[in-house]
């Protein structure tokens, strides 16, 4: 057992020749927000698979909320929250069909979910919209649903995958209002992104180039040593570093 | 358990929102066995005949009346001269043409190639020009003074054509609907992404393909059951045979499809190449190899070879022996041996793709 959200030792993914992920080590704490940047074909999504049983490290070890994720995968994915980077819900079900199927996958009791869905739909002003087909609502509306989605089992980590992708900066602010409630109520989450605003959002960011996290720390540490302006200098003067062709 | 009722509940919701999908499921068996059982058929009913008649007298007027009052031909005109025959069929006037010689009908005569009388029929389709010929030679030779030739055609007594395309279209049916909507269904989740979300939640990934499954096993019985009816009592296909092996061996063939639909969506990754797969991979054959158009053993060798990988040639013998011919289960016993075997390997084909995706 573990203090840490998540720790990752040493953790490495291979597929052949190819080392998408190369022994990458760090910690998050519960309750944190973690900022897990790189460019595309940094390795990031591979890692963050990893880390939400989807894929088994070639070595190394990890754990989330205290368990293995190579030989307990099953009380890992009890304890976590997913929201991919394509949007996760099913457009053709109600906005409360999607909230009972999900409960239900987590085990929950119908009567808490009843309860529980009421409670957030109000919160996140979607009360109205219970029986709508979430293929009709707006893109910004659906993405916060799904972040609701992710941690209606209240999870002890929420994973998610470049979340607000599509939409535009207050949009993505709302969204972020979202995650601070979450993390203020003790969920940790782990989030990758592109939108360098976001960045500056988080707790603490680690930046992946070429499978390795080369830099870790909070956004404005980050500004100080490399003497840049905005995390989008940062960004640029570390995947300039980038030897793989990026796109994959 | 109660995750995978969730699951099913969910499924059933995907197919019963999706209207025109669903009425195109529910539909095309209907149309199907309707357009194979009264459009497209190959039997021969009121075919039209000319008749070349130089010298007639009662001899040849017996025949021409037999022809005309049997249900294959109608007698459509008689020709003036030998003349009008290329032009009978040029214009498309009948199929057939019989031609008697000059003399009293039972004396050879050498304008008609030796024989009293000549059969002229238009080979552009052959099929077509031997089946009228038949039975034309057959009539004809029901009036001669020879003991005639008894014909008797088993299982099928009319020949009716219906009871070849029955099976066929029901392994068609069943093939598609089973392969091809459950690939399609899972490859959907690939690429929404839900199915990311479902394989990082704690449900065993076996319980989410299971679920998928659940309600087109369910849409396939129900299309079994209109195949089965409207053949009975609207084609009058008679199930000549035991129902319940009958039912017996068409869920197998459900299962085996399943199974097949299931390996299809480990393999591509978006619902137009599960499309393309199951078109191209799965209808085709089941159309050209399974024996529901072409009989299988006038193939070429290697066809026929390629024919014993698709599995609705197995289901389709064994409806064929099983409804048709109402043959006990024990002979159709290879028919099910090769199709469970298929389907196991299906299974374990598609469970060890699924298990390298994910490591």
């Amino acid at each position: 057992m573990n203090d840490g959200a998540i720790t990752v030792t040493d953790l490495t993914k291979r597929f052949g020749d190819f080392t998408a992920v190369d022994a990458i080590s760090f910690e998050v704490a519960r309750g944190e927000i973690f900022g897990f940047l790189g460019a595309n074909g940094a390795g990031k999504t591979t890692a963050m698979r990893m880390l939400c049983g989807l894929s088994k490290p070639t070595s190394g070890r990890a754990t989330v909320a205290g368990f293995d994720i190579a030989r307990q995968a099953e009380q890992v994915k009890r304890r976590i929250g997913y929201m991919s980077q394509r949007f996760s819900l099913y457009g053709d079900l109600t906005v409360r069909e999607n909230l009972r199927l999900f409960g239900g996958i987590y085990g929950m009791k119908p009567a808490r979910i009843a309860e529980k869905s009421g409670r957030m739909l109000s919160e996140l002003g979607l009360g109205a919209e219970r029986d709508t087909l979430v293929k009709s609502l707006p893109l910004g509306w659906k993405q916060r649903l799904a972040f609701s989605v992710a941690i209606f089992h209240e999870p002890a980590v929420v994973f998610l995958d470049e979340p607000t992708g599509g939409v535009d900066p207050v949009t993505r602010r709302g969204f972020w209002e979202l995650i601070y409630a979450a993390a203020g109520r003790g969920i940790t989450v782990f989030a990758t992104t592109h939108y360098m605003d976001e960045a500056e959002y988080c707790d603490r960011v680690s930046m992946m180039v070429d499978g390795r996290i080369e830099a870790l720390d909070t956004p404005a540490a980050l500004r100080a040593a490399h003497r840049a302006a905005t995390m989008d200098d940062v960004f640029q003067q570390l995947a300039r570093r980038a030897k793989r062709v990026s796109g994959c | 358990m109660k995750q995978f009722a969730a699951f099913v509940k969910k499924e059933f919701r995907h197919i019963l929102r999706d209207r025109r999908t669903l009425l195109i499921l529910l539909g095309m068996p209907v149309a199907q066995i309707l357009l194979f059982g009264f459009a497209i058929t190959t039997e021969v009913r009121n075919a039209r005949v000319a008749v070349w008649d130089p010298a007639p007298d009662v001899e040849t007027r017996r025949v021409v009346e037999r022809i005309d009052a049997s249900p294959y031909f109608t007698v459509a005109e008689r020709l003036g001269s030998p003349g009008d025959i290329d032009d009978v069929f040029r214009r498309g006037r009948a199929g057939l043409v019989v031609v008697f010689g000059p003399g009293p009908a039972d004396e050879p005569d050498g304008g008609t190639g030796g024989a009293a009388i000549q059969l002229i029929a238009d080979g552009t389709d052959p099929n077509q020009a031997v089946m009228l010929t038949n039975y034309a030679t057959g009539i004809i030779a029901s009036g001669a003074a020879a003991p005639p030739v008894e014909v008797r055609m088993l299982y099928n007594p009319q020949g009716r054509s219906a009871f070849n395309f029955v099976p066929g279209v029901m392994g068609l049916i069943l093939m598609l609907i089973c392969a091809m909507m459950t690939a399609i269904a899972i490859v959907r989740e690939k690429e929404t992404g839900t199915m990311e979300v479902l394989l990082a939640s704690p449900v065993r990934p076996v319980y989410i393909i299971l679920a998928k499954a659940v309600p087109y096993f369910v849409l396939s019985v129900a299309n079994l059951a209109t195949i089965l009816l409207l053949a009975v009592f609207v084609l009058g296909v008679p199930v000549a045979g035991n129902l319940v092996w009958l039912v017996a061996v068409s869920l197998l063939f459900i299962f085996t499809a399943l199974a097949l639909g299931l390996l299809i969506s480990t393999l591509v990754g978006n619902q137009m190449a599960a499309m393309l797969a199951s078109g191209m991979g799965l209808m085709m054959p089941t159309m050209l190899l399974s024996g529901l158009i072409f009989p299988i053993e006038s193939m070429p060798p290697p066809l026929q070879w390629l024919s014993c990988a698709v599995p609705a040639r197995w289901y389709i013998e064994a409806v064929r022996r099983v409804m048709i011919q109402g043959v006990e289960v024990r002979f159709v016993l290879r028919e099910i041996a090769i199709l469970g075997g298929m389907a196991l390997v299906f299974v374990a084909a598609s469970l060890r793709n699924f298990k390298t995706r994910l490591s």
